[in-house]
């Protein structure tokens, strides 16, 4: 299906608003990156040890995805919005 | 110490508050303030049915046994909602925008509204959730013991288990199947386990705070505690680790109940930026205090004791008797809200892909017969939220409870995440086909079945030791354990990494080679393009239906109010009057939405199709109607094209309208000049033929001197028409040219001398450079001594210096011979410079009225004729003309 034309570039504001975006797709990957982390130590770790390394991880993601979502939420048009669909896909 | 009959009255207490909110919950809605039941925060908290009892009492009794293992179920969640901005607001918009009720409503509807995959999946979710409910009822039961364990009343906990299950299924019943609400929608529902998540939540930390600081002796020492506990070495295995992060991430996704609450009962895609993090949060809190409570309870509580009930019998056993009340109510809770949106949410799938198609196909007369579809449809949503339980139920009872029972959680997850790459295929994948989808389901659940459920029973239950040890008839790559001879594994990463991967593998190859129906194609191309395009691509081509069956048909699913508000809206929209509008296909779309948010989106269809005759779109349509962006593009381009061409015969048209106007201009003009240069000799001739008619006493001399007049002006109005029928013939090109060799020098001699005659009076100098003039020529020479005396002749008339020169310069240019013929005198203005060579043209000066003005019109028509051209020349220092002599034939030469 041909996409109508986009415009190349963009001002300011939607840039960064696309860019938060795209940190919000790319937050999961982290995410599963730091929680898989512990396979490759965990041999010589304590419990105790693991406890806080993954709820330090885990508090951390919650207040990154927070801070994205208030950001992402701020700038979205409403949904039902004609234009609510003109978010623009990788 | 708390009785027992005291616990039970909690209990129907506990409950009887439940339904009162619920109550309240329904009616708020009904009065249409939603606000507040439709906050961000009760959709948060509604996600929490994903904390099951299973995982209230079970997360203690997993840590217990393998330390942190038990977190991996909370982290997988906890990635799928980080991904809410790129998966899950994708998933809620379709949901929204395709009236989605329920998860094999989605793979049916995505795959071509196939009512195949909605079957396999509804199979799927009923086969993986039947033994979730009875771990549930178990997990009541269990925690029901504790209380009476201690009293004589055991009796009545055998039955606990089949009270539980007939207060939800009422419950559920009133709440759930109130109405075929057009979006699915629960609000009474989602309410209660929004409260109910609150009191587990509660519960929980109560009991954590109260084992750490007031058992463990604070933060320091519960550490402490863990160090020397015997789960104190974190005993990780990597692929059981990775594979249980990857399986709840998973059941978030395909669970039917998750699901239900995620996305069908969702009112506003923005609550998903709030559960984003709000829900990580929730599973944080809920997971913080299990190992606290799973390390005290080890040192503290008697050897023997059962870890998985921790969370009550630790607060027992310290005489907390309201904690663990507040325990149990969590307890309570989790099972209770799990059962209840799990029968929903099956119920919906069995009555909208099995229940309905069939009664459907039993009524072969059509969807317009008679009888209330819509008591049908609650009548089999009913009958299977019973049936849903009665499976649980049963189940229960004949798995006989225990520890078989608790492993069947991971097993179920297993079953349902079968669905999960038909269904992340078919939101990013367009090439998914629903044959790849089926093949995919099929083979993936055939290998849970054979590696995961059948040998959850136990060796000898199902299955027996033989099979698996040798494989089934002896085929030793077969064994449920070891698939192909891979030994060694963990039994659910087995199962797991065998049934994900060849689903997968199965569902992209199927689809690789397969091709998909037209409307597969349509809702394949909506669904990935669905951040895009929120508005779906129209199914229906053409309305074979009448409205008034439609509005019949409509009036027995959605009630006759609803049915007839969205006739009347439609009929408005389109400027007609009445119940009835146009059946267009937009409208078969809209109608078939709203039809499909209450029976599913292949139920829908196919009540639609039986009123239509079955026309849906075909290949071509789908190529039209494709993108419509490229056709608004290409009838753009059109437009522009068109608009283009009719601005240019539009310049075309001035144009030859300004020409035209500007010969009418000209022809006037020289219509009025030549009257005007006729009608001067003429007007002197008559009145001196007048004056000789009737003058007798007239002298010879004055007679002479008349006729003289009249004889000039005779020969001047000859002359004048001597020259307008020589232009004419020069310009009609009916001129025959006379040519033979001659020199310049002698026509410009020849043409010298002739102007010499005629002049009286003034004498113009003629400079001329005879040895430039050596060039020979094959042409009319008359004709062209006629244009060098019509310039000479000029000169003599118009130069006004005090000597008048002509001087005759031959010289060439770029291969062609030219003449210019340059005086002294004033010269031509620059704006008369263009005039000059129009017919009657004449400069300022009228002294020499003997030219009419056509001179140098011949002169250029001369000239053209002759194969050269004549020019004035600017910046001489007076009138200067160049004419360019014709090419010299080489012959000639």
């Amino acid at each position: 299906m041909a996409r109508p034309p986009e415009p190349v570039f963009l001002e300011r504001q939607s840039y960064r608003r696309r860019r938060v975006g795209d940190a919000a797709r790319f937050l999961p990957l982290i995410g599963l990156v730091l929680f898989l982390l512990p396979v490759l130590w965990a041999d010589d770790a304590t419990t105790a040890g693991g406890i806080v390394f993954l709820f330090t991880v885990w508090g951390a993601l919650i207040v990154v995805v927070a801070v994205l979502s208030r950001l992402l939420a701020g700038a979205e048009p409403v949904p039902g919005d004609a234009d609510g669909g003109s978010d623009r896909e990788p | 110490m708390l009785s027992f009959n005291a616990l039970i009255t909690i209990c129907l207490g506990y409950v009887a508050f439940l339904f009162a909110v619920a109550f309240w919950a329904d009616k708020r809605a009904e009065a249409g303030r939603v606000r507040w039941v439709r906050s961000p925060l009760v959709y948060t908290l509604s996600l929490s049915i994903y904390c099951t009892a299973w995982t209230f009492y079970g997360a203690v009794g997993y840590a217990a046994r393998s330390g942190l293992e038990f977190v991996t179920i909370y982290l997988g969640p906890t990635l799928v909602m980080l991904a809410w901005w790129g998966l899950l607001r994708r998933l809620v918009r379709i949901g929204k925008t395709e009236r989605i009720t329920s998860i094999a409503d989605l793979i049916s509807s995505r795959f071509g509204k196939s009512n195949l995959l909605g079957v396999l999946v509804t199979i799927l979710a009923v086969v993986g959730t039947t033994p979730y409910i009875a771990l549930q009822l178990q997990s009541v039961t269990l925690s029901f013991e504790v209380f009476a364990g201690q009293r004589p009343e055991t009796a009545v906990a055998t039955n606990t288990a089949l009270l539980v299950a007939v207060g939800l299924a009422v419950f559920t019943i009133i709440f759930g199947t109130r109405n075929l609400d057009a979006n699915e929608r629960h609000h009474g529902v989602v309410m209660a386990i929004a409260v109910e998540a609150m009191v587990k939540l509660v519960a929980l930390l109560a009991v954590g705070v109260f084992v750490v600081f007031s058992v463990g002796g604070g933060i320091g020492e519960t550490m402490a505690r863990i160090e020397q506990s015997p789960i104190a070495a974190w005993d990780l295995r990597p692929d059981r680790w990775a594979t249980l992060v990857f399986l709840s991430a998973a059941a978030l996704l395909c669970l039917p109940r998750m699901f239900q609450v995620m996305v069908v009962e969702n009112s506003d895609e923005r609550h998903l930026a709030t559960a984003s993090w709000a829900f990580p949060s929730y599973l944080f809190l809920m997971s913080m205090f299990v190992i606290p409570i799973a390390v005290v309870g080890l040192s503290v509580l008697p050897p023997g004791s059962n870890p998985d009930l921790f969370v009550l019998t630790l607060p027992l056993a310290f005489d907390q008797s309201s904690l663990a009340t507040l325990a149990f109510l969590g307890g309570f809770s989790s099972a209770t809200s799990m059962v209840i949106v799990a029968a929903i949410a099956l119920s919906t799938m069995v009555s909208n892909h099995i229940v309905m198609p069939i009664w459907l196909n039993a009524r072969k007369g059509g969807a317009t017969m008679t009888g209330d579809v819509r008591q049908v449809v609650l009548l089999s949503r009913r009958l299977s939220i019973a049936g849903v339980l009665v499976l649980g139920y049963l189940y229960f009872r004949f798995s006989g409870g225990g520890a078989a029972l608790a492993a069947i959680g991971l097993v179920a997850f297993v079953g349902m995440s079968q669905v999960l790459p038909a269904l992340l295929g078919g939101l990013f994948w367009r090439g998914a086909s629903r044959w790849g989808a089926a093949a995919g389901v099929v083979v993936g659940f055939a290998v849970w079945l054979w590696t995961s459920f059948l040998p959850s029973f136990g060796e000898g239950a199902i299955l027996s030791a033989s099979v698996f040890a040798e494989g089934p008839f002896g085929i030793g790559l077969l064994r449920p354990q070891a698939l192909f001879g891979v030994e060694g594994m963990d039994p659910l990463v087995h199962s797991v990494f065998w049934s994900i991967l060849l689903n997968t593998c199965a569902f992209m190859l199927v689809s690789l080679l397969s091709f998909p129906t037209p409307l597969e194609r349509l809702q394949g191309a909506t669904f990935v393009n669905i951040m895009r395009y929120s508005e779906g691509a129209r199914g229906w081509t053409s309305g074979f239906a009448e409205a008034e069956d439609l509005l019949m048909m409509s009036q027995r699913i959605m009630g006759p109010t609803e049915a007839q508000a969205l006739f009347v809206a439609e009929a408005s929209a389109q400027g007609k009057e009445g119940f009835l509008p146009d059946v267009t296909p937009d409208f078969l779309e809209r109608l078939e939405r709203e039809l499909a948010g209450s029976v599913g989106a292949a139920t829908a269809h196919a009540m639609i199709a039986q009123l239509t005759g079955g026309v849906s779109i075909s290949v071509e349509d789908l190529m039209r109607v494709a993108d419509e962006a490229q056709q608004i593009l290409e009838y753009s381009n059109q437009l522009e094209a068109k608009s283009a061409e009719l601005g240019r015969t539009a310049r075309q048209l001035r144009e030859a309208n300004e020409k035209l106007m500007a010969l009418s201009v000209q022809k006037d003009a020289f219509l009025s000049q030549i009257s005007h240069e006729l009608r001067t000799p003429m007007t002197s001739i008559r009145s001196f033929s007048e004056i000789l008619m009737a003058g007798e006493a007239m002298s010879a001399e004055d007679r002479r001197r008349y006729s003289q007049i009249i004889h000039d002006e005779s020969i001047r109005l000859t002359r004048l028409l001597d020259d307008l029928l020589d232009l004419s013939v020069l310009e009609n090109g009916q001129v025959v040219l006379n040519e033979r060799d001659d020199t310049l020098e002698r026509i410009l001699d020849r043409a010298v001398s002739a102007t010499e005659q005629q002049t009286e009076g003034r004498r113009l100098r003629i400079e001329r450079s005879r040895p430039d003039e050596q060039v020979p020529l094959h042409t009319d020479s008359d004709r062209l001594s006629q244009v060098f005396i019509n310039l000479i002749a000029n000169a003599q008339k118009y130069c006004d210096a005090e000597e008048p020169v002509l001087r005759i310069a031959v010289r060439d240019i770029g291969g062609r011979q030219v003449v210019d013929f340059i005086d002294n005198g004033a010269g031509i203005p620059r704006e008369a410079q263009q005039l000059i060579f129009e017919k009657f043209a004449r400069g300022t000066d009228h002294r020499a009225a003997g030219g009419a003005g056509l001179g140098l019109a011949i002169s250029r028509e001369v000239m053209n004729r002759l194969g050269g051209a004549i020019a004035y020349l600017p910046g001489q220092g007076g009138a200067a003309f160049r004419v360019t002599l014709p090419r010299v034939r080489a012959a000639a030469a």
